[in-house]
């Protein structure tokens, strides 16, 4: 039987919390994290007595007071009279509006132009590579301001579309009016629609009430049942043709399932398009865009599209040409072996920096200030904080909200992550 | 048949044919680059299109543009003079010429550019060891160790001590490291080395840098007051013979005025005729406006020598009464001190050790409030008094370059100032958090991690507002430091936790046996960092921090919403001017293309330099 020498036993010394590996450690993080709350108790022993200097205390009750402001890109209900709290929901959601809007196009600008720059075509690959480095090596907020000052400065004021001969025409048979007060478009009329629902949460929360409407909301659910009744059709189609090898023709029946619903529910609805007419100074009738959402809109979208076109590229190349060459000696043909063999390959490497670009467009459209877009930080962090002197609770909530929004998407990166990780041995 | 000599096999080589026209040369680039497939063709068509419908708004507008005008409306009659109605316009480029030296300096005082253009150069020269270090000498390097004292000095001006008084917080710092480590570890070191730096910038340092003041001040106090009270007497008189001249060139400037919207009548006259104005006509515009610009230069120049005279004499003034008032404000220091401390200590218990009357407990007495206020505003006025003091020391004692106050600070020199001591001081906070996230050490690994999503989850505009709006709540009552310091500090801590989460990535790429392998050496963790991880790991991260840098830099474009004067700030202030109101295109595109040109070389040298890194893995 062998027997292991024991080291000597030796009883716990005070310097083998400085010499000894095994308990350094403890000693390191106990000198760090004594150095960390003495700071973090030294900030808030600041901030204390720093308010009670100003005669100030830290509440949110300034939410539920009168704003007194208006805001001039409206989503949901809102005027002067509403609550600090209500306008600050107003620039949630406009956040969130320019935000998605912008995820959706520079989607389509990046995936567009990182394909064109690798194309074998000369001058594409060069006009998009012009595209791209211009974007990417200009500050955004030189695009946000340039592109105001293009709106609102080179387009006609709405008078000039007035008399017999006017200066500037509507776009597209009449239905876009491009001002320079903001762009005009038809908005969807129901004639004999459904109303809305009133959602108002209970309690000290009520001001932050919801108006949906009924009608958006029965187009949005027959759509889906649609695309649920699609995909059944697909399935049965695959079915058959793993029994047949034959696969019945199935793009009509999705295209009639597809259109026929929602065609016959807005018919119900009476729906119809209000046009934007030019009466008195200014137009009536139709939605207004502000020049400054549209501004904002496209340089997002521009901007970031440059650096999602990096993406795709780089995504596309990082595919080694062993698997395209494999695909051809499969016999696949070219479209097909981009669908079925380099894409899925490339969108693993694409979509987490995709997603940190989608984040990077959500806090780069805090810009919107420069232009006064009223996003989150234009109410809550700006004409609130102005208004009621609370900048510390302002710009507290205005940095949790993006806080939460990026730790959200930040999980749902992982989550895909995650789902996709190459499974090895 | 003998004499028949047919050869049936060949016995020279025919030389090779020319390939067919369409298999070489620029047809053949062609028919394989543009027009390979259908698809391809009509790409071809549609990106000429684009090319064409851009160049030719492009070209005849960048054609007749107009550098040397006034304003913007002067700039339209030139061109409708000269050109008469252009289809796509032409560019107003005069407001470059009129402006530049506030899109490139703000309102730094003019006759101290040499300072900011210095400074612009050196950083090259300290740049140069970091970035080719095997083309310059490596003795260099010392120099790029001295530039971010010798940067700010220049800038900000102030005596010449104060730079190495700050450097050697850095010296002090190392020693104490040294004699703490030599006891304990390294870590230990570390901190105590911090605590001990810390110390000497906060309380030996002004220290020293007062008593300086005031040795060189004692020494010099008569001479100073008789010298400028000499200046008083000739300063006067210059600025009188200036503004003579100015008024002389005004009415130069008048007359070109009245002769310029002569010959613009005419001119006019003739182009509405129908006809195109004779040359000599048209030469004679030319040379009116081009007087005209020489002339407003002149006035400009005469404005800006008469502005700093002004300065001049009212800093003699200023001085001089600071050195005849000095001997009355240290009699009155003694008796506010004594004033301050007495009424402190009178102080009843109730409201004793309040800062602000606002503090005070609703039910205090009047009476006890009203001590409290004649405690605080003695106190107040004893701050104010002593700061007259020590500036006034400052002042006169001054051996170096004359201070600049940061309100002054503007243009692309304030980009280059933000950004790039942004991208110095991020850079080692940045790995060291991404080291403290791979740390085996749960609090540290903690701190991190919350230190990086925190930053990284908020916008940086919200940070700047933190640093305009909120920062004197986490400081000490009383304290404030300079905007442009404030926001160097956020900008550094926001974009050093993307560096760290690029590092991070660099880090976790590297195989794990590099690790165990400057282990098994028995290399401490710091030497392993230091020799084994971090090179490998800086290598693989130079694309992600280079264009971490590239957007750090371009964010220094934010600073113009809290206040600071970055260039699309004073392109703003310019485009409100009434002179150039409603220009947008010129400024827009000079200022892009300077961004263009700094980021796009700092992307180059990444590529570059990932190159020659480049060792060729097995």
């Amino acid at each position: 039987m062998t027997t292991l020498t024991d080291p000597p036993r030796e009883g716990f010394r005070l310097s083998q919390l400085i010499y000894d590996t095994r308990y350094r450690s403890l000693t390191i993080q106990t000198i760090a994290a004594i150095l960390i709350m003495l700071g973090l108790s030294w900030l808030v022993l600041n901030i204390i007595e720093n308010l009670s200097a100003l005669g100030k205390d830290f509440s949110f009750s300034f939410l539920g007071t009168r704003a007194g402001y208006d805001i001039n890109q409206l989503l949901i209900e809102y005027s002067s009279d509403s609550s600090h709290g209500r306008a600050a929901l107003v620039g949630i959601l406009n956040t969130l509006l320019v935000a998605s809007l912008g995820c959706v196009t520079a989607t389509i600008i990046g995936v567009i132009f990182g394909v064109l720059r690798l194309s074998k075509n000369w001058i594409v690959s060069r006009l998009a590579a012009v595209y791209v480095e211009g974007f990417r090596n200009v500050p955004l907020l030189l695009w946000i301001i340039a592109i105001f000052a293009v709106m609102s400065e080179a387009t006609p004021a709405p008078n000039a579309f007035r008399g017999d001969t006017p200066s500037a025409t509507m776009k597209l048979w009449d239905s876009i009016a491009i001002t320079n007060r903001g762009t005009y478009i038809p908005e969807p009329l129901f004639n004999n629609g459904l109303g809305d629902l009133l959602l108002t949460p209970p309690g000290m929360f009520s001001d932050l009430y919801f108006e949906v409407s009924i009608d958006l909301v029965a187009i949005v659910l027959t759509l889906l049942a649609s695309w649920m009744v699609v995909r059944l059709v697909n399935m049965r189609a695959h079915n058959i043709q793993n029994q047949t090898g034959d696969r019945p023709t199935t793009w009509w029946v999705n295209l009639l399932i597809m259109v026929v619903p929602v065609g016959v529910l807005l018919w119900g609805l009476g729906f119809d398009l209000g046009y934007p007419e030019l009466r008195g100074f200014n137009f009536q009738g139709g939605t207004k865009i502000g020049n400054s959402l549209i501004a904002l809109w496209l340089a997002l979208t521009l901007y970031t599209g440059a650096f999602i076109a990096e993406i795709v590229r780089g995504g596309i190349v990082s595919v080694s040409k062993g698997q395209t060459e494999a695909a051809f000696a499969l016999g696949i043909r070219p479209n097909r072996t981009m669908r079925l063999v380099i894409l899925p390959q490339a969108l693993r490497v694409i979509i987490p920096p995709l997603i940190s670009q989608y984040l990077n467009l959500t806090k780069n459209s805090s810009l919107a200030l420069a232009i006064g877009y009223m996003d989150v930080r234009s109410t809550l962090g700006g004409t609130t904080v102005n208004q009621t002197g609370r900048e510390l609770e302002g710009i507290l909530l205005v940095g949790v909200f993006y806080l939460v929004v990026s730790l959200l998407i930040a999980m749902g990166m992982n989550l895909f992550n995650s789902s996709v990780k190459l499974k090895e041995r | 048949m003998s004499d028949t000599n047919v050869s049936y096999v060949r016995e020279s080589m025919i030389a090779p044919s020319e390939p067919p026209l369409r298999e070489t040369g620029i047809v053949k680039w062609m028919r394989e680059n543009l027009f390979s497939s259908w698809l391809n063709s009509i790409l071809t068509v549609l990106s000429l299109a684009v090319i064409w419908i851009a160049l030719s708004n492009l070209v005849p507008w960048l054609w007749h543009s107009v550098w040397n005008t006034g304003s913007l409306n002067e700039c339209r009659e030139v061109i409708s003079a000269t050109y008469g109605d252009l289809e796509h316009g032409a560019a107003c480029f005069s407001v470059l010429g009129d402006r530049w030296h506030q899109l490139l300096f703000g309102f730094y005082p003019s006759e101290l550019y040499w300072r900011p253009i210095l400074t612009f150069v050196l950083m090259f020269v300290a740049l140069a060891p970091v970035l080719f270090s095997e083309h310059v000498p490596a003795k260099l390097i010392w120099f790029s160790i001295a530039f971010p004292f010798i940067a700010p000095w220049l800038l900000w001006g102030g005596s010449f001590w104060v730079p190495v008084l700050i450097a050697l917080g850095f010296v002090v710092g190392y020693i104490g490291f040294n004699l703490i480590a030599k006891v304990s570890t390294a870590s230990l070191g570390v901190i105590g080395g911090v605590l001990v730096a810390i110390l000497w910038w906060a309380v030996a340092m002004p220290a020293v840098n007062d008593g300086l003041h005031r040795m060189v001040a004692s020494g010099r106090m008569e001479s100073t007051l008789s010298e400028q009270k000499a200046q008083l007497e000739v300063l006067p008189e210059e600025l009188a013979a200036l503004n003579a001249e100015n008024e002389v060139q005004t009415a130069t400037i008048n007359g070109l005025l009245n002769e310029k919207a002569v010959l613009l009548e005419s001119i006019t006259q003739t182009r509405n005729a129908g006809d195109e104005p004779s040359e000599n006509l048209l030469s004679e515009f030319e040379t009116v406006i081009s007087d005209l610009s020489e002339s407003r230069s002149i006035l400009f120049e005469l404005g800006r020598n008469s502005f700093a005279l002004e300065q001049e004499i009212s800093d003699a003034n200023g001085m001089v009464a600071k050195i005849e008032n000095l001997p009355t404000w240290e009699v009155d220091l003694k008796s506010a001190e004594a004033l301050a401390a007495e009424l402190k200590a009178e102080l009843p218990d109730s409201v004793k050790g309040l800062i602000s009357v606002a503090q005070a407990e609703p039910g205090t007495s009047a009476e006890d409030i009203a001590a409290l206020g004649a405690s605080l505003d003695a106190s107040n006025a004893l701050v104010a008094l002593k700061r007259n003091v020590t500036d006034a020391y400052e002042q006169i004692g001054l051996v170096g370059l004359t201070p600049v106050s940061t309100r002054a600070f503007g243009g692309f020199m304030l980009s280059l100032i933000i950004g790039l001591a942004g991208i110095v001081l991020s850079l080692p906070l940045g790995i060291l958090l991404a080291l403290g996230r791979q740390a085996n050490l749960p609090i540290i690994k903690g701190f991190s991690v919350a230190f990086i999503e925190g930053f990284r989850g908020v916008p940086l505009i919200v940070w700047l507002f933190t640093a305009s709006l909120l920062l004197n709540y986490f400081l000490p009552p009383g304290t404030s430091f300079d905007l442009v310091l404030r926001v160097v500090i956020l900008v550094t801590l926001f974009s050093a936790a993307y560096i760290a989460e690029v590092i991070r990535g660099g880090l976790a790429a590297l195989p794990k046996g590099q690790y165990e392998a400057a282990d098994s050496l028995g290399l401490d963790y710091w030497k392993s960092m230091r020799l084994i991880v971090l090179p490998q790991a800086l290598k693989i991260s130079i694309p992600g921090i280079v264009n971490t840098f590239i957007g750090l830099f371009k964010d220094t474009t934010l600073v113009g919403i809290i206040g600071l004067l970055d260039p699309l700030k004073l392109s703003d202030s310019i485009r409100a001017s009434t002179d150039w109101n409603g220009i947008y295109w010129e400024l827009y595109i000079f200022i892009g293309l300077m961004f263009f040109v700094s980021c796009f070389s700092m992307g180059r040298y990444s590529l570059w330099l990932e190159k020659k890194l480049q060792r060729g893995h097995r």
